[in-house]
């Protein structure tokens, strides 16, 4: 099967170019798109962005990205687009030619030209050989076989959970992993996580042991196998076994471990055979001086392929470092390289491990540790004449950071020394509690974000030339850009520089706008623009028509700001909002119709259960939100299953909506002996009044009629629970991945207190939260007093609000599914072509 | 040689929307209509996790896929930003207000 693809020839594309339309700037050529050569490009366009014309080699078939994310895409915890550095548009942004997937394979130094594998042949006037490391491959018998792969590049994750996937129809598949480094624990949670059975065979008695010392290499091992891992320690490889493909791993003991799987991790070196047939100096990795230039002066290297001063670096810091002393000699600046101090910070299996230093002692050191073994928390810092030397942390590592700081800083501890060791904010005192106070604290050259390699001076500084929100930051800077770990740091400093205003975070709609959500909303009352074309245009839309994110987000703000004026765009709606129905994973719909309260009849139930029967529906449930669920209903069947139910007398209930969802309720003083008031009357006419309205994000009700509150009312987004004397009325919660309960608003003594605290509740979140924020947010945004103050203690304001949602809800109480059922955008329903076209 | 199909007018598919075309026996198409009334076909399938294509908000030349939000080239096929993977493409023509596929790349795309 062969389809016809427009391809951008880019075939001699760039000596093309050349001839065409001589390019008078000097051209940088950089063999290697990965993090060093991708990164050094970045610096040098960040110092003199026109000086060079750039061409990038990639031996990979993709864009830039973080390669010491791979870790969290094979434990699932991350997507490849997440951990992307650099996108198409970085390269076209910056004119840079990118020839991926096609390695180069020799360098001609005296007519400087480097040839890849296609054939290409393309010249420098400087060029960067930023080629990484290979993985060790230890040379044992089997170690080609098919199924025995390192953990290096995106091709070997797409290996190993191909494997797992292949696992799974057997009962799980059995991996090995050689190596109890870094890199071999982080494939062995990964594939851990993706079902498989994973042994991890070690050479050294403790895991890890060039990062920890032995208790702490001990508690991971422990930790690990309570996990499920199984670890060898002191165990050596003879040879890895099997018939055309791996079947298991033969240790020196005798021991064989089947598996369909062999990682080998244990370790990496330089790659350099570029470098070294070129005749370029070569020890252990390619040498370079303090710039990074080679013994070819036109020649630079820079990351974990170079040997600088006798030291070879196999983790991500020291390549910043390398990098800004490289883009300075390019620039005629002169920093220079000294050599990196390193520390490691790893997280597996949701156990936290961080080293630093020198932490194997020696003349002069002293520990100070400390071990809490109830909480599985292990501490020691390694003390030279009154200076942190070394630190090793285990289950505990916030203070990694400050530790890793006072070493680089030499700074003296004396003063704190018996405070040391309970971390900063105890040894600096109470203030320093505070996390704000303790990023304050810390000095301009402490690493803010590990990923990518921005300090805390390079971050304030970033925020000082006008980058005032978290996003402008990563967008410029790159700090909390990939893992997203030290965005909590990150947002500190933007309050530590910025101070408390920063707390609105002006975070832009999408990529297609520089106005936040709020500036949108002000600007579409204030200019009263009526259509979403009009809406782009006046604010200076950067696409045509928009995107995914802000569409859905125009049409409810429109809507929300013109009831009875605005003309919902159905193609601004998401599937389920536009097809009235939940779509499931196999395309087919489900369908829950209301049940005013959580009430039913015969005659509903009898409607439901013949839809069920007639449209062969495959399941029916029950909801959380006690209605019924149909699932597995056609497309093109949806307007016939809705004209079924709406002769029952049943309407949508809005279960795929951003919009009210369900009234839950309980029975109440009708049946229940705890009941005190009607909550299940109360419940049925709360619905009725607020069905159909469309809001922010979905938005849910329950009444308990007591306080034993079985409607679970306290996380709603609007919950009232029934006492003796009246109603108690709480706002903002929510189930889902973070549960709040809700916040008390009031308590008020008659039913239509409470339905008119209700509707200007909702109206007050339809008008203000931001689209896609549901209450829970919205009311930790703005504070519940602010809530207070506009619902309970301004009564005139109350019920101004309650007046325009009632309003609104003139507008919007037209079951959607009777207009579909007769016949409204059929469109959506049928397929294009009146016939079906037959198959020859 | 290429077999023209008619399937209908442009007025058929809603502006930044989409409608679909059965085949006996094979994978449906979904045909799109963009913002600027470009017309493209693509097999109505993502090709991440199969979502139905023709259901997702479409910008600029593409469709924002309804399933996983990924984001497809109308023209191409291909998935864009950093998801990969391509879902195959049919050739249309607009002729006097009349939209036609081609019948063998159909037929082909969709086997």
């Amino acid at each position: 099967m062969e389809f016809q693809r427009e391809t951008v020839p880019v075939a001699e594309r760039v000596d093309d170019l050349l001839v065409t339309s001589p390019d008078p700037r000097e051209h940088l050529v950089v063999v290697g798109n990965g993090m060093a050569g991708c990164r050094a490009v970045e610096e040098l366009l960040a110092r003199d962005a026109g000086r060079y014309r750039v061409t990038i080699f990639g031996a990979e078939p993709h864009v830039n990205y973080n390669r010491i994310m791979l870790s969290p895409v094979l434990a699932g915890e991350k997507t490849f687009e997440q951990i992307v550095i650099n996108d198409a548009a970085w390269y076209a942004d910056n004119a840079i030619e990118l020839i991926s997937g096609d390695p180069v394979t020799a360098i001609d130094r005296t007519a400087k030209r480097v040839t890849a594998q296609s054939g290409r042949s393309v010249s420098y006037d400087k060029l960067l050989i930023a080629t990484g490391s290979d993985p060790f491959i230890i040379p044992v018998p089997g170690k080609d076989l098919p199924g025995v792969i390192s953990f290096r590049d995106m091709k070997d994750v797409d290996t190993m959970l191909a494997a797992a996937e292949a696992g799974k129809a057997n009962g799980g598949g059995s991996a090995v992993v050689i190596g109890g480094g870094l890199l071999g624990l982080e494939a062995a949670h990964g594939l851990t996580l993706r079902g498989m059975k994973v042994t991890v065979i070690h050479l050294m008695d403790t895991l890890m042991e060039r990062q920890l010392d032995e208790a702490a290499g001990w508690l991971l091992k422990t930790a690990l196998e309570a996990r499920g891992q199984t670890i060898l320690t002191g165990a050596n490889t003879e040879a890895i076994y099997g018939d055309g493909k791996v079947e298991g791993v033969r240790l020196k003991d005798g021991r064989e471990i089947p598996a369909s799987l062999v990682v080998m991790a244990v370790g990496i070196r330089p790659a350099t055979a570029l470098a070294r047939e070129a005749g370029l100096t070569v020890n252990r990795g390619i040498c370079v001086d303090d710039h990074m230039v080679t013994s070819d002066p036109d020649i630079l290297a820079v990351g974990e392929c170079v040997e600088h001063d006798g030291n070879v670096y196999g983790l991500v810091a020291p390549l910043w470092d390398m990098c800004r002393s490289l883009a300075d000699g390019l620039t005629d600046q002169h920093s220079g390289y000294r050599g990196s101090v390193t520390s490691t910070k790893l997280k597996v299996a949701g156990l936290d491990v961080f080293s630093a230093g020198n932490f194997s002692g020696g003349d002069g050191c002293e520990d100070i540790v400390m071990r809490d073994a109830s909480r599985g928390i292990y501490k020691r810092v390694v003390v030279k004449d009154d200076r942190v030397v070394g630190a090793v942390l285990y289950g505990d590592t916030v203070d990694g950071g400050w530790y890793f700081d006072l070493l680089k800083r030499e700074e003296n501890v004396a003063d704190i020394r018996d405070m040391l060791i309970f971390g900063q904010a105890f040894a600096q005192g109470g203030g320093a509690l505070d996390p704000k106070a303790a990023v304050a604290a810390l000095s301009d050259d402490a690493e803010i974000c590990g990923c990518n390699g921005v300090s805390k001076g390079q971050v304030v500084a970033c925020i000082g030339a006008g980058n005032a929100s978290l996003d402008a930051v990563r967008a410029t800077c790159k700090a909390s850009a990939s893992c997203g770990s030290c965005t909590g740091l990150v947002e500190n400093l933007l309050s530590v520089v910025l101070g408390d205003d920063v707390k609105s975070g002006p975070k832009t709609m999408c990529k297609c706008t520089s106005f936040t959500h709020d500036d949108v909303r002000r600007e579409i009352v204030a200019q009263d623009m009526r259509s979403i074309p009009e809406v782009m245009q006046k604010l200076h839309w950067s696409t045509p028509d928009g995107c995914s994110s802000c569409r859905p987000a125009l049409n409810y703000y429109l809507l929300c700001a013109l009831p009875g004026v605005y003309h919902d765009d159905q193609q601004s709606r998401f599937v389920n909002e536009r097809m009235h129905a939940n779509i499931q994973k196999d395309g087919t719909y489900s369908v829950v119709p209301r049940m005013w309260g959580g009430l039913t009849n015969p005659r509903e139930l009898r409607a439901i259960a013949d839809v069920v029967e007639k449209y062969n529906a495959p399941m029916v449930k029950v909801t959380g939100g006690q209605r019924l669920d149909i699932f597995g209903i056609k497309g093109e069947d949806l307007p016939a299953v809705w004209a079924d139910l709406n002769a029952a007398g049943m309407v949508s209930g809005h279960a795929y909506g951003k919009s009210l969802r369900t009234v839950k309720t309980c029975v109440g003083s009708e049946w229940c002996r705890f009941g005190t008031q009607d909550s299940t009357g109360l419940g049925v006419k709360a619905e009725r009044m607020t069905w159909g309205s469309w809001m922010p994000h979905k938005f849910k009700i329950a009444v308990s009629g007591c306080p034993r509150n079985c409607a679970e009312a306290t996380i709603k987004d609007f919950g009232v629970v029934c006492v003796d004397s009246g109603y108690e009325l709480h706002v903002g919660g929510n189930g889902g991945i973070h549960v709040r309960a809700t916040d008390l608003l009031c308590k008020i003594s008659t039913e239509q207190e409470a339905l008119d605290y209700c509707a200007a509740f909702i109206q007050l979140y339809r008008e203000e939260a931001r689209y896609l924020e549901r209450t829970a947010p919205w009311i930790e945004r703005v504070g519940v007093d602010y809530v207070k103050q506009r619902i309970v203690e301004d009564a005139a304001g109350r019920e101004a609000l309650r007046a325009r949602f009632l309003y609104a809800q003139s507008f919007s109480q037209d079951d959607p599914w009777a207009e579909r059922a007769a016949g409204q955008h059929a469109e959506l329903h049928q397929p294009i072509a009146p016939f079906a076209i037959a198959a020859e | 040689m290429t077999t023209w199909i008619d399937i209908g007018t442009l007025d058929d598919i809603p502006q930044r929307g989409a409608r679909t075309v059965q085949i006996a026996g094979q994978k449906d198409l979904a045909v799109f209509r963009t913002g600027d009334d470009h017309v493209f076909a693509l097999v109505n399938e993502c090709p991440h996790k199969k979502g139905p294509l023709s259901q997702g908000i479409v910008h600029g030349h593409s469709v924002a896929c309804p399933l996983h939000n990924w984001n497809i080239a109308l023209r191409t096929g291909q998935a864009q930003g950093a998801d990969e993977g391509c879902t195959p493409v049919i050739e249309v023509r607009q002729e006097g207000g009349r939209i036609l596929i081609a019948q063998p790349d159909a037929m082909q795309a969709a086997a």
